[in-house]
């Protein structure tokens, strides 16, 4: 079976790269830091806002911007858009280090992270917990995207056996890679519904599961348009905008409805009155709806044939769900007694390096391992 | 002071779990384990445990003479309620109780002629307990027993006592009864007897097993217990209430109830505003609880503000209601608002990282957008073949 996918050939050491190590190292000097001296001398979260800038970015967002793989098995596998499967590795590449570092980033953000190998002795769980269930359902997710990755890495390699041994069970592992998600992206809304009253009337809804798993299909969608497109543009490859057009209606339904269920519950809850206050909570919830609205309407509409539009439209998808997240766990988040929080400069540089260590990683797969779709200058693959 | 001691074993014989007819069917593994708690709650090392595990079963042990005055039994019902070991099975047997209004099986000129008795045969070696206070005014006539005035018959007992103790508040500054404007002229029992040494063990009931304890000391050490300047024994009376209370963490952060049934009361915050004398009042029941049930079982432990009742001036005498005079920290008048603002601003630094990232992300974004145009120029012909 000839490969679907190539490697990019170009040289592993760029500017792009180096400056992206050095942040990397720099986030890698305060986690240091970190674990010498404890939370309390490199963060500002508090016994108010004891999630900060590293859950809500690196663990909550992060993971919605590795659901590009998911969002992606979930069209091309079960509703059969198969003509899609190009962009299936490099979105499931983008899954892989998102979940991988989130998962490396709660370790960070624990207290007491040495008791952290207790998520794999049973009669330690708490059944009840939410957060149980979703640092096990990411611990397994993890397992599964390198698992359902491994056929690049084995195809480099040139293990045949083992590429058919994969490739035999992938069924399975894309099962689960999309079962899996379904779980824990809903309950990181889940996490949130026990807040009740801290959560502002705007945000504060028992569906908050749904909003979240839904919201981060579309995030899945619009990861997978920018970074085909950023990829495309800057390793001067052959632009795949033909498919992405495609992912991009779904998507524009999907933030449709999205929408109008938000405003609709809000509305049924009575809670409308709160949209034209003055708060943070209103400002994201109608940042959200623009932002979802206009990459909606880009989708549809004819500018959805300039690619530059339709990059537009991806990045406008990707703040919809930061903003959400970042207005559910922190800016419509009221906890009682007079607590503010800002991220400290080491949390920021922290966050952003393991950002910037995602692009890197992301960069070094592309160029050693088979990822990006085997249609190069000439598109050979599709016929 | 007593006798001496016989050797140990030949007392309890070689079976730790046989019960000992002459000690109440007690076993010698009960007496260890009692003693040994003893001298734990007293601070002394497990030697002293031994010790007094031989001389409370001193086949010679000195008897106890029991006087009551103006009381109420309170501290007899309190005694009687000591539950490791019960008092019948272990300690009137071992202290051998000879006298007692409320607990000899004789009566009348019976049970008088049997401690006058005593008090001469045993001239010197008995310890004299009293219960009550001692009424002086009118050459103490408001309490007489047996056609004696209660002060007689104490200055009578001392003074072949080998130590005594007064038990209760009443026979300790005299309680109750000597609350302003005091008719009867009652005193404590020390001030009756000024030549003597008693030992207070104030309380209302005191703990049984600061008597215990007392006692036993003396028996084993022939001494009473180290003792403050108001003759309390220190381990038990060395430290105020509030310094071992339960609900102290509500004090420091200004947590109070601030009248009964309110939330605070129902959160079990400090008592102090309502009345609480802990803050005053020099005794250990927050650490050893009454009635033997376990942590919390004393009046503060269920809600109750505490009294004073083991200090003289404070008992009885202030009102329940009245603050307490704090001995060592005073709340501040002002406490840090509960809704102090928590949790620090943006740095400099952060906001300027933010600014930074943001600028990077969006002038990226705007290149990008740029170059695309010129690219999708290019090969728009390609493109538009290709759909």
């Amino acid at each position: 079976m000839a490969s679907r996918f190539e490697r990019l050939h170009a040289p592993l050491i760029t500017p792009l790269t180096l400056v992206l190590a050095v942040i990397a190292a720099a986030a890698a000097w305060f986690i240091y830091l970190r674990f010498q001296l404890g939370l309390g001398a490199i963060a500002n979260i508090n016994a108010g806002y004891p999630w900060g800038l590293w859950v809500v970015v690196d663990v909550v967002i992060g993971s919605a911007l590795g659901c590009g793989g998911f969002a992606m098995a979930l069209l091309i596998y079960i509703f059969n858009r198969g003509a899609l499967s190009p962009l299936m590795r490099p979105a499931l590449l983008g899954g892989l280090f998102g979940y991988s570092l989130a998962g490396a980033a709660v370790l960070f953000d624990l207290g007491r992270w040495w008791q952290f190998y207790n998520i794999l002795t049973p009669w330690h769980w708490n059944l009840n917990s939410v957060m149980l269930e979703i640092a096990l359902c990411v611990f397994v997710y993890v397992v599964v995207l390198w698992l359902e990755f491994s056929p690049a890495l084995f195809e480099r390699f040139g293990w045949k056996g083992l590429r058919q041994f994969a490739e035999n069970w992938m069924w399975l592992l894309i099962a689960l890679g999309v079962v899996l998600p379904f779980m824990h992206q809903s309950s990181l809304g889940s996490a949130l519904v026990v807040l009740g009253h801290k959560l502002d009337p705007l945000y504060n809804t028992a569906f908050l599961p749904l909003l979240f798993v839904t919201s981060a299909i579309a995030m899945g969608f619009g990861v997978v348009v920018v970074e085909a497109t950023v990829v495309s543009h800057s390793f001067r490859r052959a632009s795949e905008h033909a498919l992405l057009v495609q992912v991009a209606a779904v998507m524009a339904w999907l933030l449709i409805g999205w929408t109008l269920f938000r405003w609709g519950e809000v509305a049924y809850r009575g809670a409308l009155g709160g949209v034209l206050a003055w708060s943070g909570a209103t400002v994201s919830l109608w940042l959200e709806t623009l932002l979802a609205l206009f990459a909606a309407l880009v989708c549809l509409s004819g500018a959805r044939n300039d690619a530059r539009w339709l990059f537009m439209a991806g990045v406008a998808v990707l703040l919809f769900g930061s903003v959400y997240r970042v207005a559910s766990y922190l800016v419509a988040y009221h906890p009682v007694g007079n607590y503010s929080y800002f991220p400290s400069f080491p949390e920021l540089v922290i966050t952003i390096g393991v950002i910037a260590f995602e692009v890197l990683a992301y960069l070094v797969f592309v160029k050693v391992f088979p990822v990006l779709g085997a249609h190069g200058a000439a598109h050979p693959a599709r016929k | 002071m007593f006798h001496a001691q016989p050797d140990l074993e030949t007392v309890l014989g070689d079976d730790p779990d046989a019960p000992i007819a002459r000690f109440g069917n007690v076993t010698r593994r009960q007496i260890f384990k009692f003693c040994a708690g003893v001298a734990a709650t007293m601070g002394l090392s497990s030697a002293a445990g031994v010790k007094m595990a031989q001389a409370a079963t001193n086949p010679s042990r000195p008897p106890v003479i029991w006087i009551s005055g103006q009381e109420c039994t309170g501290c007899t019902e309190s005694l009687l309620r000591a539950y490791h070991p019960s008092l019948e099975s272990l300690i009137l047997d071992l202290i051998s109780l000879d006298y007692h209004y409320v607990l000899c099986s004789g009566a009348g000129k019976q049970a008088t002629d049997y401690k006058h008795k005593i008090m001469e045969e045993r001239r010197g070696e008995y310890i004299l307990v009293t219960e009550g206070g001692t009424p002086m005014k009118d050459g103490g006539i408001y309490c007489k027993s047996g056609g004696h005035t209660h002060v007689d018959l104490v200055r009578e007992a001392a003074a072949g006592a080998a130590a005594i103790v007064a038990i209760g508040s009443c026979a300790s500054w005299g309680g109750v009864q000597s609350t302003s404007p005091n008719p009867t002229g009652s005193v404590g029992t020390h001030e009756v007897i000024p030549d003597k040494t008693v030992v207070n063990i104030p309380g209302c009931p005191p703990n049984p097993y600061n008597f215990l304890s007392t006692v036993l000391h003396l028996l084993t050490f022939g001494r009473p217990p180290a003792l403050d300047a108001l003759n309390r024994p220190r381990f038990a009376y060395g430290r105020l209430i509030h310094e071992n209370c339960e609900r102290r963490p509500h004090f420091d952060a200004g947590r109070f109830a601030l009248e009964f049934g309110d939330e605070g009361h129902r959160q079990g915050f400090c008592l102090y505003k309502i009345g609480c004398k802990g803050p005053e009042t020099y005794a250990n029941c927050p650490a050893v609880g009454f009635g033997d049930v376990g942590q919390g079982t004393w009046p503060v432990g269920v809600g109750a503000p505490c009294f004073g009742c083991t200090e003289q001036g404070i008992g009885f005498e202030k009102p329940v209601h009245a603050l307490a005079d704090l001995k060592t920290q005073t709340p501040p008048s002002l406490y840090p608002g509960v809704d102090a603002p928590k949790g620090k601003g943006a740095s400099a630094a952060a906001a300027a990282a933010v600014a930074g990232v943001a600028g990077v992300a969006i002038g990226a974004g705007a290149m990008m957008l740029r170059g695309m145009g010129a690219k999708s120029d290019e090969d728009k012909g390609a493109s538009d073949g290709e759909a």
